[in-house]
């Protein structure tokens, strides 16, 4: 892990405790209980709202593929080997979306389809840091 | 309130003495270079300005680099979109007395990097935890994406998205100064390398180095100098994300409101214009912009470019200088698209066939910024 290249998430105050829940493999997301709407990513006060009526809430990890890329090419360091992979736009079922990748997959559009079932995979890039992935839902 | 609409003009335009590929001179120098060309071209001096826009860099080095000290001052940095959005900005401090004449500028060594400022590490700290981890090389992937949901909402094709690439290339072999002039086909499209899918390298803009700049004043003062003014009609402007995993909908963007603003200000319809500058970092940003700007509905815009249909001899002429596909794109685009509608009105090409779109009155000029995150929309006239 040591030489893991790509970029790693620097959190601050706020977000940490999204971070915090993807180590202990279990994703939190924040919810406005004004409005009981889940929103993504993690804010001091509700984007609904502007209030700091907050909670965190464990989600499924459970949703569908919203939009997605394939890249073919990237210089940026840690990626050349992996290319082509897909970038994808991830709809959880509780109704926030975030980036991701979609991994477990031909980094091919005739095996990516838009609205597939997709389910959360941990990956812990770092002892520090895990990252969300994402992959086809398996039956 | 008083409209502002019809009391400024355009007055100059100009480009950096060289565009394309200027290894030897940093951003603000291309700044610098169009600032002197567009304030000559209008019979103006740096003396007469005293309204200062630009983005890339801020207000305060151009000022400086150039001596002016301006009595309104304008760093509205929202992306590419960025120049067309000064313009409702000028319009409105000049009408409204704040200053007489507008100097907004350009310059971006986007392709050699020489005087450019680095990353901004604190505006992406969000991008850094949300994005960069993934791996989306931007801004070519966010657009990426954007494309691939219109594709699957609307039945896109990859087909349409190359008409885009093909008809601006048209434009380009017309113009002297456009980087790109080998004629393509929608299948060289196609076999170009695939960057990002749903984009092969001939989706995806150039990048080059390249500074513009226009200058603005009085409808009433515009009169009196060089060139033939060009009035600011109507403008719009709006932004609704910053990074594209944000984007409420990625197949709808500010550029319906900023557009129907700039439409409602001008009173004009779109069969009345003559001419469109329709930014295009990538074909789907074009394609996606004329359906918003309501040139056609939801989810037609790849019938609507379809058949070369925004090619020299077309009946929708659009981005006629070869647009930033194959013109020049040193990574924010908008000026370029507002010199060349300006010039476009005036009837500067009269003399080059059907470089000229002839008779050309009217033109709208819109401008993407971010990652299809801002918009700006002005429609210019010759009055």
């Amino acid at each position: 892990m040591a030489d893991y290249k790509k970029p790693l998430p620097q959190s601050d105050p706020v977000t940490a405790p999204y971070w915090e829940s993807l180590k202990a493999h279990q994703m939190k997301v924040q919810r406005c209980n004004d409005t009981g709407k889940f929103f993504f990513y993690p804010r001091g006060m509700s984007p609904y709202t502007l209030s700091d009526n907050l909670s965190w809430e464990p989600v499924s990890g459970k949703g569908v593929l919203h939009a997605f890329t394939i890249v073919h090419v990237n210089r940026a360091p840690g990626f050349g080997d992996e290319l082509p992979y897909v970038v994808a736009l991830i709809e959880l079922d509780e109704g926030v979306r975030l980036m991701s990748n979609l991994i477990d997959v031909q980094p091919d559009p005739d095996h990516v389809k838009i609205g597939m079932p997709v389910e959360l995979v941990y990956d812990d890039v770092t002892d520090e840091i895990t990252l969300p992935k994402f992959r086809p839902t398996q039956a | 309130m008083e409209s502002i609409s019809g009391k400024t003009a355009i007055v100059g335009v100009a480009e950096s003495d060289q565009i394309g590929r200027v290894p030897d001179k940093p951003a603000i120098m291309l700044h610098a270079e169009a600032a002197r060309s567009a304030l000559a071209e209008a019979g103006l001096t740096k003396n007469d300005v005293d309204g200062l826009f630009t983005a890339g860099i801020s207000t305060l080095e151009l000022g400086e680099y150039l001596g002016i000290e301006p009595r309104v001052t304008d760093t509205t940095a929202v992306g590419g979109s960025s120049f067309v959005i000064h313009i409702a900005h000028a319009a409105t401090a000049i009408a409204t007395g704040r200053c007489e004449v507008a100097l907004v500028t350009h310059g971006e060594s986007g392709r050699s990097r020489v005087g450019m400022a680095g990353p901004a590490v604190a505006r992406d700290a969000l991008r850094n935890q949300f994005e960069a981890p993934f791996g989306l090389p931007q801004p070519v992937g966010a657009y990426a994406m954007a494309c691939s949901r219109h594709m699957y909402e609307y039945g896109t094709t990859k087909e349409q998205l190359a008409e885009i690439a093909v008809a601006t290339r048209k434009w380009a072999m017309l113009n002297p100064k456009a980087m790109m002039r080998d004629p393509i086909t929608i299948e060289d499209v196609l076999n170009s390398r695939v960057i990002s899918w749903p984009f092969n390298l001939l989706d995806c803009c150039l990048v080059t180095d390249a500074g513009g700049a226009y200058v603005m004043t009085s409808i009433e003062r515009a009169r009196d100098l060089k060139q033939t003014p060009i009035a600011v009609l109507g403008v719009g402007e709006g932004h609704d994300h910053a990074m594209i995993s944000q984007m409420p909908s990625l197949t709808a963007f500010a550029a319906r409101h900023s557009g129907r603003r700039a439409f409602e200000m001008a009173g004009v319809k779109h069969a009345d214009l003559d001419l469109a500058m329709i930014y295009d970092s990538f074909t789907y940003t074009v394609l996606l912009s004329l359906e918003e700007l309501g040139f056609c509905a939801k989810g037609e815009g790849g019938a609507f470019v379809s058949g070369q249909r925004t090619a020299p001899g077309g009946d929708f002429p659009m981005n006629t200088n070869g647009g930033g596909l194959s013109y020049n794109h040193p990574g924010m685009y908008g000026m370029f698209a507002i010199i060349e509608a300006v010039r476009q009105l005036r009837h500067d090409y009269q003399d080059q066939g059907i470089r000229q779109v002839k008779d050309a009155k009217l033109a709208v000029v819109h401008g993407t910024g971010g990652v299809l995150s801002s918009a700006g929309t002005a429609i210019l006239g010759r009055v």
